[in-house]
């Protein structure tokens, strides 16, 4: 029992921590930086959505950018080509997401391991293929550009805020999830399917809601996207974005949630600030990765918490 | 020091510094830099070109002892990565980071319209000398975003398209590669050649980065054309030359090409397969034009290899925003005083050796050449002009508010005539 309660307080110091440190960077940060932290907390959620299947559920996926950049896509086309308002357009980017996220899961579940990486990679590069050809809708190469977001969240601050509050409520419900019976479920999946099925419990059932239920995640980071950045084009939807989101995760730590604000920070802050001193940054990044692979496979947050338990 | 000591030298010190800071207005409009954010992409698959760019806008700020109306000029280059998600951040960062004064650059159209999607919103100039998207000047200007020393993507190969009838092609077939850029100067030679009573007998769309182009080679030997228009660029342009004369074409069907086919950065490192080549553009290397030879000659000795379109265009868009700034005699600070004088300016001893001037939807208007790829006297390719078309502006002999009325290019909307 008391394990529990320690979880409970671990993961109470996340939310006061994430509150904390984002909550008051306005206050001290340039507009540009602040952007910047805008950003992280978009891919954030992103990075999160993904943990959920690669850490509770024992499945990499590859195709979540794709989700992402799917929701991105229809907010950006239902405020500028056809002229809706934004708020209704993040709700339909969001359902759409969630449903491709289910025909995406439909395909998905009757795989595991490497086989499901290759599969969610495949349905990922439709996707991009779409965007890419279907020049009539989504403006091919050039993408299209947005019309700005609603005067509420207008200014970047109140937008910040706003970012923040979502992204925060889903990181809430993302932790229910993972932490209710559903997600122990997932857990037991994750170590053996076939005893949890012979134990009675519809595997496949759980898969698809599971995956349904993090498309819909990444399809909420995709929209807050969209009001951010203001423009969409193929490269938001290709392969590279799952790849980040999946980086961010696993820097972070896989199956530690509150690992993926520190991925998508080092990440991003990585790209921003490094390139700023040389162009070989990526360089930069990928002894990053082998470092963290070699001395903290757990990611950051995974072994700072190891140390911890070993402490006591 | 003691006390009475101190309190003078310190109330001195308070004082000059107090006044110091009243008076500094004035001085410090002078003394304060010229901040320009270029942007290129510096790594990725269009590095190359990237590079061209940034050492094309440095060469004419370093022959100008950075400097603009007496005011140094600071350049801030940021890689774009050639992705318009990283050209974005890197716009934002420049702009509300490094506070600059104005943006220019970018190579692909993608990046480009990323930025000014961005620049719409926050009225920041944004110079393009290369991106060449057809409705940045047409259906969807931007007030801020302003093509100088640049061109929209149908309008070069317009003019080649009426020396191809004139020279009495009937059947021409096109490869291109399968973008935008690429749909939209298609489409300006394949409008411009039915309307003059040729036929376009194929059209051909290659992904970008073919690695073989055997396929689309073998149809076009099949077709029974009089001639083959090619867009590629890159590294897709060096091999289509090389396949193209290694199956015998060359020689058999002639090859015309749009501006960036036989551009330096790809012909320098080609032999024969590009000689011979018909190409249109407003800027040819192997021009005699004495202002055209004496930037080659420059850029040729400082950089060791002639100058491309890349190149060529970011050193004349710098000299264009440049002859503005002294104009306006350094005071930049009102952006739409700053912008009109641009959009109302003129280029004048650019490296093209005549004036240029935009039309009134903010394209140049340029004389184009039809050039041909011959040696020079060190042996080197670069492109000749053979004839001029004078004025040639974007919408070519159409009149701007009828052209407007058709809905932009695409792979399905080629302009041909039926």
């Amino acid at each position: 029992m008391s394990s529990t309660v320690s979880a409970i307080q671990r993961s109470a110091l996340g939310f006061v921590l994430v509150l904390v440190i984002f909550g008051t960077l306005p206050l001290v940060v340039s507009s540009y930086q602040m952007s910047i932290a805008n950003e992280i907390l978009i891919f954030a959620l992103l990075a999160m959505s993904i943990d959920v299947l690669a850490g509770y559920a024992g499945r990499t996926s590859l195709g979540h950018g794709a989700l992402f950049g799917i929701s991105t896509y229809v907010v950006i086309y239902w405020t500028s080509v056809y002229g809706g308002s934004a708020w209704v357009g993040c709700l339909l980017g969001v359902v759409v997401a969630t449903l491709v996220a289910a025909i995406f899961a439909a395909f998905a579940v009757r795989v595991s391991g490497v086989y499901f990486l290759l599969l969610t990679l495949a349905l990922g590069m439709i996707v991009w293929g779409v965007c890419l050809r279907w020049t009539s809708i989504t403006g091919g190469e050039n993408g299209i550009r947005g019309v700005g977001r609603p005067d509420l969240i207008a200014s970047p601050t109140a937008f910040y805020y706003a970012t923040l509050a979502v992204v925060l409520l889903m990181t809430f419900l993302i932790w229910r999830f993972v932490r209710s019976p559903f997600g122990l479920t997932l857990r037991g999946i994750r170590d053996s399917e076939s005893r949890m099925r012979s134990l009675g419990y519809g595997t496949s059932a759980h898969m698809f809601v599971a995956f349904t239920v993090t498309g819909f995640f990444a399809g909420v980071a995709g929209a807050l996207y969209a009001l951010f950045n203001n423009f969409v084009s193929p490269s938001t939807v290709q392969l590279s974005q799952s790849v980040e989101g999946l980086l961010m995760a696993i820097i972070g730590g896989i199956g530690t949630l509150f690992g993926s604000f520190i991925g998508a920070a080092a990440i991003i802050m990585l790209e921003n600030f490094v390139s700023a001193y040389t162009a070989r940054w990526q360089m930069v990044l990928g002894v990053m990765f082998i470092v963290t692979m070699i001395f903290a496979p757990q990611g950051i947050l995974g072994t700072l918490r190891m140390l911890l338990i070993r402490k006591r | 020091m003691d006390r009475r000591q101190f309190l003078k030298t310190t109330g001195l010190t308070v004082a000059a510094s107090a006044a110091g800071t009243f008076a500094a207005p004035q001085i410090l409009r002078a003394a304060e830099p010229i901040r320009i954010g270029l942007m290129a992409p510096l790594s990725g698959v269009v590095a190359a070109g990237g590079r061209e760019i940034v050492e094309g806008f440095n060469m004419y700020w370093e022959e100008r002892g950075k400097k603009a109306a007496g005011r140094a000029v600071e350049v801030i280059v940021e890689d774009d990565a050639g992705n318009p998600d990283t050209a974005l951040q890197k716009a934002r960062r420049l702009v509300e980071q490094a506070k600059v004064d104005f943006l220019f650059g970018n190579l692909l159209a993608n990046t480009g319209l990323a930025v000014a999607s961005y620049v719409k919103g926050n009225g920041v100039p944004y110079f393009i000398p290369v991106i060449a998207a057809d409705d940045l000047t047409q259906r969807n200007r931007i007030k801020n975003v302003i093509r100088v020393a640049g061109y929209t993507a149908s309008q070069m190969p317009r003019p080649l398209a009426d020396w191809a009838l004139k020279q009495g092609y009937k059947r021409i077939a096109t490869i291109s590669q399968d973008y935008t850029f690429g749909h939209e100067q298609c489409a300006g030679f394949a409008q411009v050649f039915t309307e003059g009573g040729g036929q376009i007998v194929a059209q051909l769309w290659n992904p970008l980065n073919t690695a073989d182009f055997s396929p689309y080679i073998g149809q076009l030997g099949d077709l029974k054309i009089d001639a083959v228009f090619a867009m590629e660029l890159g590294a897709d342009a060096s091999r289509f030359m090389k396949q193209y004369s290694d199956f015998g074409l060359k020689g058999r069907i002639p090859l015309l090409g749009a501006q960036n086919f036989t551009d330096q950065s790809v012909i320098r490192t080609l032999g024969e397969e590009c000689d011979g080549i018909i190409s249109s553009a407003h800027f040819a290397e192997g021009s005699d034009n004495p202002e055209t030879q004496k930037f080659v000659k420059a850029y040729s000795a400082k950089y060791g290899k002639m100058p491309s379109l890349y190149g060529f265009s970011h050193y004349s868009g710098a000299m264009w925003v440049d002859q503005v700034i002294e104009q306006l005699k350094g005071d930049i600070s009102n952006r739409d005083v700053f912008i009109d004088a641009v959009l109302k300016s003129q280029l004048t001893n650019s490296p093209l050796g005549r004036p240029v001037r935009f039309d009134d939807y903010g394209n140049p208007i340029y004389d184009v050449y039809i050039r041909k790829v011959v040696k020079n006297k060190d042996g080197k390719y670069w492109n000749v002009p053979i004839e001029t078309y004078p004025a040639v502006s974007q919408f070519w002999t159409y009149k701007p508010e009828d052209y407007l009325k058709n809905p932009p290019f695409s792979r399905d909307n080629q302009g041909i005539k039926k």
